[in-house]
């Protein structure tokens, strides 16, 4: 389960490594919960196709 | 910030790509059911994103046959018939704008999901080819659609439903929980863990997902058992597609996609 490091990221110490991921899934997260939970009434019926869609809670 | 560079082009373009591809799936299978239950949260005169006096304005639009005890003058009615779909603040015009903030909303979505796949599989190792990436898929369908809808089936405008906030409460945690039991049970050789992982991801359904107190709606049963059917399967083709696009890109990015074929199976 090493192999990753051969080819993303080789040169970087596995505490950076660690914490690029981190803030890669982190971003990833604050964007999903922004467009899909935010409570914002703009953003929600901006997304609101898309909320029923992905069955994320609504209304 | 080299790997967190590199992580963000992949899940951009893989992301982008799995997003375009369920904004059309949505156009076609889920977003047309949507409309036709608002026909009947319409006609029901009241809209479960009411929270103050809204029912009584949207049902004074929507239907000339309101009581006459109403205060509502007619003079604001052509104002709320404009934007039949949503009564408060702002929402895109039914239509083209409509179908535009729906396929914006699944593009940037879908590049945030896939900066989840990619920062967490690389911490496994790295999603090296296409059929690696449909497994990953799998599991983010499982993690994101399957397991929270259990609870959660889809539901369509006018279903009613419990508060929101523990919902989503409810919803992130079963997330968070079957993911965990999946990295679990495919990471970890182990038979306690293996046990422990199957305990979280039963644990979010005997604790239950939040209910509303009537299931009363003027849905029909038939339309939504369409929509829940439509709804999961658009969304294990999501899965899948930004699954194997992440194992496409990431296998060109770095060249080794031969050389990675193994390391999963």
């Amino acid at each position: 389960m090493t192999t990753a490091s051969v080819s993303l990221g080789t040169s970087v110490s596995s505490q950076s490594r660690f914490m690029q991921l981190a803030m890669a899934a982190l971003l990833g997260i604050f964007v999903v919960g922004f467009v899909g939970f935010s409570h914002l009434d703009a953003v929600h019926n901006a997304a609101h196709d898309y909320r029923h869609s992905m069955a994320f809670p609504c209304h | 910030m080299n790997l967190f560079r590199n992580v963000v082009f992949i899940a951009a373009i893989a992301g982008l790509v799995a997003g375009v591809v369920l904004a059309c799936l949505q156009a076609y299978a889920t977003v047309p059911l949507i409309l036709k239950a608002e026909v009947y949260e319409q006609a029901g005169g009241g809209h479960h994103h009411d929270h103050a006096a809204a029912p009584a304005e949207t049902g004074d639009a929507m239907s000339s046959a309101a009581p006459a005890g109403n205060a509502m003058s007619s003079a604001p009615a052509p104002a709320e018939a404009a934007a039949p779909a949503e009564d408060e603040g702002w929402a895109p015009a039914d239509g083209f704008e409509r179908f535009a903030f729906n396929v914006v909303a699944n593009i940037v979505t879908g590049i945030g999901f896939a900066l989840i796949l990619v920062a967490v599989s690389e911490f496994a190792g790295g999603i090296g080819n296409w059929r690696q990436g449909v497994f990953w898929g799998l599991a983010g369908f499982a993690v994101f659609t399957l397991a929270p809808g259990l609870g959660l089936p889809p539901e369509l405008p006018a279903m009613p439903a419990a508060e929101l906030l523990p919902r989503q409460i409810w919803w992130t945690a079963t997330a968070v929980a079957t993911a965990a039991g999946l990295g679990l049970i495919a990471f970890r050789k182990s038979l306690p863990l293996a046990i422990l992982a199957v305990a979280l991801i039963v644990a979010p359904h005997i604790v239950g997902a939040p209910q509303p107190e009537s299931f009363e709606t003027p849905i029909p049963e038939g339309l939504h058992h369409q929509f829940v059917v439509a709804v999961t399967v658009t969304d294990l083709v999501f899965w899948l597609v930004l699954g194997a696009a992440v194992g496409v890109v990431r296998g060109r990015f770095t060249g080794t996609a031969t050389s990675l074929r193994d390391s999963f199976a």
